[in-house]
């Protein structure tokens, strides 16, 4: 919880995550037609990219942070489990992502004339689901990768391809929900394959971490 | 002895790979609906089943590792992965090849074929990961839990023809009884030459293992000689 008050005093990651999202947003609407009707089946993709991108600014902050003075190392040394001490940081970083989406959906909807909220909740489901997936991979490969040569290239690079699976079943039901759809029959695999992707990776994650930080 | 029993699975190996090729090319006729090209499978499909069976392989040595901390399973789990990197290549090569010639383009972006993209770009990461680590204690620990974090994907790709509509020709033997639709005489080849292939992977992981271990000695001995 501690990453969360320091963030919430420092506010250095969540500005710099933020406006990179919007940048971001920004400069899609150069790649192609901001004001075709396509955009509304390219949403769900644009949106969780953004997100991927913005997350790896969260994420790779999310150890780094602890490195002056060696906090991290004071960190592990301190009576919590490695789990404990990886829980909160995913969750910190869960926040922070969460905040960014909230901010950058709103920003999205008004650039790109999209009216996102026809399917508000099950929405919020999908990004509340996929959200805990990025962070939870995410802020176990930032263990991973704290103290690595090329920590910047790194992290991009292992953390991406894992999270493939969680992102393309987002960007799909996202798609459907912000076109107006309720999740269907044929969206039901991607939903699951959402749900098994956070149960499996946190599983994973809390078992392994202490591996990778106490050893 | 081992020596000896690597080598002599070698040549076996070689002999029924060789066997097999005569088979393929000489005695089984051309497919009814492909052609001649349809022999790709022989190569393809043991290859994707290497590449499987090695990843399950790392990633059992990866939980050994980090619960014996034995570094002989380090060096089979960083062995295995660099052969099966080779036969995930194949695998994606022959295939696309394959897919040339049946649907008139190299890559189609389904979901077996992305998916296994994916998960052998996972597996070059984990070479990556080894690469950017220095000290061997941690890059070890470090490479083991990548290795169990990457597996799940293997698993997405072996399902993905049954999650998904793709594409991407069904199972063509199944384990379960005789429900598949090949002939029998292709069967055979198919799982023969899937031994051959199987037995060549082996053998390379074994070389490679054994060149990993030296590697680590080697390794110690020079910081030793440092300290000094």
């Amino acid at each position: 919880m501690k990453d969360l008050r320091s963030e919430i005093r420092g506010k250095e990651t969540i500005n710099a995550s933020l406006s990179f999202s919007i940048v971001i947003l920004l400069l899609f609407s150069f790649a192609f037609d901001p004001d075709s009707e396509q955009i509304q089946a390219m949403a769900g993709g644009l949106l969780w990219l953004v997100f991927a991108f913005a997350g790896a600014l969260v994420i790779n902050r999310s150890f780094a942070r602890d490195l002056p003075n060696d906090c991290l190392d004071a960190l592990i040394a301190s009576p919590i489990s490695a789990a404990a001490l990886f829980f909160g940081k995913a969750v910190a970083n869960f926040v922070l992502l969460l905040t960014i989406e909230l901010v950058s959906l709103p920003v999205f909807g008004l650039f790109y004339n999209v009216n996102w909220t026809r399917q508000f909740w099950s929405l919020m489901l999908v990004v509340v689901l996929a959200t805990w997936g990025l962070s939870v991979v995410g802020t176990i490969f930032s263990a991973m990768t704290v103290n690595m040569r090329l920590r910047e290239l790194m992290l991009p690079m292992l953390v991406y391809p894992i999270m493939i699976p969680c992102l393309m079943a987002a960007i799909q039901l996202s798609a459907a929900l912000i076109a107006g759809r309720p999740v269907g029959e044929a969206d039901l695999i991607w939903l699951k394959l959402l749900a098994g992707f956070d149960v499996i990776y946190t599983a994973l994650a809390l078992t392994l971490v202490d591996n990778l930080l106490v050893g | 002895m081992r020596e000896k029993l690597i080598y002599g699975t070698g040549v076996f190996a070689a002999a029924l790979l060789v066997y097999n090729l005569y088979v393929m090319l000489m005695n089984l006729p051309d497919e009814a609906a492909q052609g001649a090209v349809y022999r790709i499978i022989f190569f393809h499909v043991p290859a994707a089943w290497s590449f499987m069976i090695g990843a399950l392989a790392a990633m059992v040595a990866s939980i050994l590792f980090l619960v014996r901390k034995d570094f002989k399973y380090d060096a089979f789990a960083a062995a295995t992965t660099e052969v099966i990197l080779v036969f995930g290549a194949i695998n994606l090569i022959t295939g696309m090849i394959w897919a040339r010639y049946a649907w008139g383009i190299w890559w189609a972006w389904d979901a077996r074929l992305t998916s296994m993209l994916i998960s052998w770009l996972m597996y070059g990461g984990y070479l990556m990961l080894r690469e950017a680590l220095d000290e061997p204690t941690q890059r070890a620990r470090f490479a083991a839990v990548l290795s169990i974090l990457t597996f799940p994907g293997v698993i997405v790709t072996w399902n993905a023809i049954k999650w998904w509509r793709t594409q991407h020709p069904g199972p063509v033997l199944s384990i379960q009884g005789n429900k598949n639709g090949m002939d029998a005489d292709m069967q055979n080849t198919l799982y023969l030459n899937f031994l051959a292939i199987l037995l060549f992977t082996g053998i390379l992981i074994a070389v490679r293992m054994r060149q990993e271990i030296l590697r680590r000695e080697l390794d110690g001995l020079r910081r030793e000689a440092h300290s000094i």
